[in-house]
């Protein structure tokens, strides 16, 4: 046995303080809920909900459960995440770029946009886009026409939907030219390393992704019809469009906050993975022949794209985990529908919030996982 | 004089396109301006969609016959590099400037020209501008939230001294620098707390008790921000230590620990110590929805200082390690006078980026019932007799908090230079 007590004794004595915290607290809990009659258990998920959401992703009402209304907020944070996450990457990665071009007034310009909005609290961005921007725009019976179908008015933006005929047999087509495309890119990749020939790759692409969806409308019967949204009458002074997809204005103030205020971090790491290349690299690469498309696809970005997603990732954690902000402007998200009006209905306190902590837990860690496995993969392979 | 040819613009005509390009480029900005800031439209005569876009059309071509190299004139060769460097650019700059130019009359006249100032009801607001009386009636709620208006003094009393203990560090002579570690980590903090819990809270001295519902506005704001901000450093340090210990249940505690409160939202964890805490401790035992809130923001903020700091730890070079362990040092003597100095020097910046988003994450407060600033603002906006003036309350709190924050961020940038020293 060589187990020394230097060891030993500090590992000890701080697990017997965690185990002691922990008892402690189970124990007044188990207390607790014995002097006020409440039970612990996960029966209730399956019991009706009875209450209501004002939007859902999946079918839902007052008579499912507590599970289903559980899965009505996950989507809807899960919506919101990613159309934020989107967004975000999109203007940060403009902004980012735009922080380091050499024209003065564009630098100065995203300068001022990332100094600007993330020096204000996010929750006050969310609240003056809900309470004050949003609450300026017209009335539904009043609203302009945007391109004639869509409609941005106070109670949401409305815009029409799509409506297939044979819609699988048009997706099938999409599956298929992604997958030739990935096929030709491969063999395009062996041809190159064998023979140095190479393979006009990018119109073969966008010629493949254009037809089979085509073929798909002319041979496989595909239709695609709108519904625009049409404008009904409630009562004398309310009204409301009808058909189409209705976004809520709690969904866009919140999209809009979160990547506004997201895409000022993601800007600096794309600046930061930018800079981060070395100028040696550039001109090394401009020196062996490469035109300056190639030095910025083949050289650049695969340096900075290391050096940008480490810290890009823990930027689209936070948005997720922001985007339960939405409980302060009444967006039906997780903590919303499941830790406010569920909590309320059953009083199961330590229940919920366990499982909405969990939740949370999890899609971090997933995402987080995913993004290893990505930066894992782009990561330098030495031989 | 030889031929010009418009397509090309070459040093030989210099003059010429000088003079044409830069009366282009002038001519579209003062269309842009008159229209917009005298709604005059020079372009008028074109029909509409050609006259929207005929100053950018100007512009642009103004731009181009003055975008000549090496031109020999020191202050178009500047203009040229800084904003006119290809036809992309050009175009992106004079968008830039027109929506400048575009934004400004609106905003200087909701802001200054229309708005109102004077008075103290909501009758002087009838302008288009913004209403800045709704901001002077409610500044004290904004301020101190229900604390009474006859105690305020109180708080502003304490914010005054804590702030003047909080410089004496500027005015120590040589002969004390030696003990400031001392007085910022463990006397400064205590002091704050006295004054807090007598004075601010009252109850004794023959000061009015204030219960801490009552509490609120901005003062609220800098008081858990300062807490929070003096708790999470220690019990961060702590776990980062405890992540980087070679005991292994001491490591796996630390890590779970960490990881847990990384990735839970920090509205969760409101939420647990709102409804879920009370559960845990025993019966007839009641803390303080602030303090309760306090130790919730400090444990979540303490997960990401601890990783702050671990980040630090980990850049030191091994050696460092290795020659305080040859000079005989142990653990603790190791890491308060080799390890910790240096390692916080490196994450100035990243402590300082955790303290920032500690500041913006205070107005999730309003989860236990507690309303600093913008929780104040909801409610004062949501007042029947002063409605609609959501927008004013807003811009108020963004321009304090974007002072605050953009203030900290300076200095952190400042206390990074001081400190950066060579390796």
């Amino acid at each position: 046995m060589n187990f020394k007590l230097k060891d030993i004794v500090p590992q000890l004595i701080t697990v017997l303080a965690v185990v002691i915290i922990f008892g402690f607290f189970t124990y007044n809990a188990q207390v607790n809920m014995d002097s006020r009659g409440i039970d612990f258990g996960y029966g209730f998920l399956s019991q009706e909900s009875s209450f209501d959401v004002q939007f859902s992703l999946i079918e839902y009402d007052g008579s499912h459960s507590y599970f289903r209304a559980y899965l009505v907020g996950l989507l809807n944070t899960i919506l919101v995440s990613v159309i934020g996450i989107i967004l975000a990457t999109i203007l940060g990665v403009i902004v980012g770029v735009s922080r380091l071009s050499p024209n003065y007034l564009i630098n100065k310009f995203a300068a001022f946009y990332v100094e600007f909005f993330r020096n204000i609290p996010l929750l006050l961005q969310i609240f003056f886009w809900y309470f004050a921007a949003l609450r300026a725009l017209p009335l539904p019976q009043d609203a302009e026409p945007i391109f004639g179908i869509s409609f941005l008015t106070i109670k949401g933006l409305f815009v029409p939907a799509f409506i297939w005929e044979n819609f699988n047999i048009f997706f099938y087509s999409v599956v298929a030219a992604i997958i030739s495309i990935i096929v030709i890119r491969i063999h395009a990749k062996k041809v190159q390393e064998s023979h140095g020939k190479q393979m006009p790759v990018l119109l073969i692409s966008i010629g493949l992704i254009l037809i089979l969806p085509l073929l798909s409308f002319l041979i496989g019967g595909v239709k695609l019809s709108f519904e625009v949204p049409v404008l009904k009458q409630l009562a004398t002074t309310s009204f409301i469009y009808e058909g189409g997809v209705s976004l809520p204005p709690e969904l866009i103030a919140l999209t809009l906050s979160l990547s506004l205020y997201t895409a000022t971090f993601i800007a600096e790491c794309v600046r930061a993975g930018i800079q981060g290349v070395g100028k040696g690299q550039k001109e090394a690469a401009a020196s062996i022949g490469l035109t300056p498309n190639q030095v910025l696809k083949l050289v650049i970005m695969p340096q900075a794209l290391r050096i940008i997603i480490p810290p890009t990732t823990n930027q689209y954690l936070n948005l997720t985990k922001n985007s339960s902000l939405a409980a302060a402007i009444a967006y039906p998200d997780l903590v919303l529908v499941f830790a406010g009006t569920a909590l309320m209905q059953t009083g199961k306190a330590i229940e919920i919030v366990s499982i909405t902590m969990l939740t949370y837990l999890s899609l971090s860690v997933s995402i987080s996982i995913l993004m290893n496995w990505y930066n894992k993969k782009i990561a330098i392979q030495e031989k | 004089m030889s031929k010009i040819n418009f397509l090309k613009p070459d040093k030989s005509n210099l003059n010429t396109f000088l003079y044409l390009g830069l009366f282009l480029f002038f001519f579209s900005i003062l269309d842009v301006f008159l229209n917009s800031f005298f709604s005059l439209n020079l372009t008028s005569f074109l029909p509409g969609f050609l006259s929207f876009v005929f100053p950018l059309l100007l512009g642009f071509v103004g731009l181009y016959f003055i975008r000549i190299e090496l031109s020999g004139i020191k202050q178009l060769d500047i203009f040229n590099k800084n904003i006119n460097t290809n036809n992309f650019n050009a175009i992106l700059s004079l968008v830039i400037i027109f929506v400048i130019i575009k934004s400004t009359p609106p905003l200087l006249s909701w802001f200054v020209i229309d708005a109102s100032f004077a008075g103290d009801t909501k009758d002087v607001c009838t302008g288009s501008g913004a209403c800045w009386t709704y901001i002077k009636v409610w500044i004290r709620r904004f301020m101190y939230g229900m604390y009474p208006n006859a105690e305020q003094w109180r708080i502003n009393l304490s914010f005054i001294a804590l702030a003047a203990l909080g410089c004496v560090g500027y005015f120590a002579t040589n002969r004390f620098k030696k003990y400031l570690t001392l007085y910022y980590v463990v006397i400064y903090p205590i002091i704050a707390f006295i004054f807090i819990y007598f004075f601010i809270s009252g109850g004794a001295f023959g000061l009015d008790w204030v219960e801490t519902g009552a509490w609120g506005g901005l003062s609220l704001t800098f008081i858990i921000s300062f807490f929070c901000l003096i708790f999470c450093f220690p019990i961060g340090m702590a776990f980062a230590l405890g992540r980087r210990s070679e005991f292994p249940l001491i490591r796996y505690i630390s890590i779970g620990f960490i990881e847990f409160w990384r990735g839970v939202p920090l509205i969760t964890v409101l939420f647990m110590s709102a409804v879920m805490f009370p559960m845990f401790l025993p019966q007839d035992f009641f803390i303080d929805k602030l303090v309760r809130a306090i130790i919730a923001i400090s444990l979540f903020e303490a997960a990401y200082v601890a990783e702050v700091i671990r980040g630090g730890l980990q850049a030191l070079p091994r050696g460092q390690y290795e020659a305080s362990k040859s000079l005989g040092m142990g653990y603790w003597k190791m890491h308060i006078f080799v390890i910790l100095p240096q390692a916080l020097k490196l994450v100035i910046p990243g402590i300082a980026n955790t303290f920032l988003a500690l500041v913006k994450d205070t107005p999730l407060i309003f989860v236990v019932g507690l309303l600093e600033i913008v929780g104040m603002l909801n409610l004062a906006k949501t007042n029947p007799k002063w409605l609609g003036f959501a927008m004013e309350g807003y811009v108020f709190a963004a321009i304090i908090f974007w002072i605050i924050c953009y203030a900290m961020s300076k200095y952190s940038y400042n206390l990074e230079q001081k400190y950066k020293t060579d390796r």
